[in-house]
């Protein structure tokens, strides 16, 4: 196994998650992409910690953190969805121009 | 068989079966496929995870993501009724432009990782003991540890508080 092969797969996954969340217009599945990206991340993360043998395994850790941010990411995320959702009877992104002028 | 052959069709299978998951979760028209194909692709992860000799991050994955927060997705797309079941308009109209952008994306983060790293080793198999990650997080990444407790506290307390009724309405 080299390292180039798990950068490239991890490459593929986050160029995957970056056209999803421009592509689709639902907020659910905007965050279901956001989610591909974060998982490309931890995969870099967990392979350069073995590929530097660290045996302290700081890699793993700080994989572990983004497992646990990204579950408040999507906890809060799906949250303010709701929100949206209750108070606009739709969960499409371009929809919300409030800000817009 | 050799072991670094064995390793290398691992990689192959998981990483064929995580692309093809990822490219349905942007492209389904029906959301609880979508939902379903992340599992996919997380399980690959996992998958990879325990190739690379990272247990203990294999099974956390397992359990938060494909545990919980899988879950919370399923929740989100039936309480906000997208229409499950096919559906035309979960995307927008104009496809190219961010295809565009995801091409290039995957072009120089995967061009600059083979141009650098060529075909470096990783070495053979051997894990990290968990117990190492546990003196890991409590010794130099104490202050980390508690700020990310202290963020998931504080998002769920906002996320109760955001999703909550407003009981004077």
């Amino acid at each position: 196994m080299t390292i180039a092969q798990f950068l490239v797969l991890s490459a593929a996954m986050f160029s995957i998650g970056i056209y999803g969340v421009l592509i689709r217009r639902n907020a659910v599945l905007v965050l279901l992409s956001v989610e591909l990206m974060l998982a490309a991340v931890n995969i870099n993360f967990v392979a350069f910690c073995r590929f530097l043998e660290d045996t302290a395994a700081g890699g793993q850790v700080f994989a572990l953190f983004i497992i646990t941010v990204a579950a408040a990411e999507v906890g809060i995320g799906l949250a303010i969805v709701l929100l949206i959702f209750r108070n606009r009877a739709s969960a499409n992104i371009d929809e919300l121009d409030a800000l817009k002028w | 068989m050799d072991l670094g052959l064995a390793q290398n069709w691992f990689f192959l299978v998981i990483s064929l079966v995580m692309v093809a998951a990822s490219l349905v979760v942007v492209t389904s028209r029906n959301v609880m496929h979508a939902a379903l194909m992340l599992v996919a692709a997380l399980a690959g992860s996992a998958g990879l995870f325990i190739l690379l000799g990272a247990e203990f991050v294999a099974g956390v994955l397992v359990l938060v993501y494909i545990g919980a927060v899988i879950v919370l997705f399923l929740f989100g797309v039936m309480i906000t009724r997208v229409e499950i079941g096919r559906s035309r308009s979960l995307d927008h109209a104009n496809r190219w432009p961010p295809a565009f952008i995801a091409v290039a994306t995957f072009a120089v983060l995967a061009g600059s990782a083979v141009a650098f790293f060529g075909d470096e080793k990783i070495g053979g198999l051997d894990t990290v003991r968990t117990s190492e990650i546990g003196t890991t997080i409590f010794d130099r990444f104490v202050v980390p540890f508690e700020v990310v407790s202290f963020v998931l506290l504080a998002a769920l307390i906002g996320g109760i508080v955001l999703a909550r009724k407003d009981p004077e309405s």
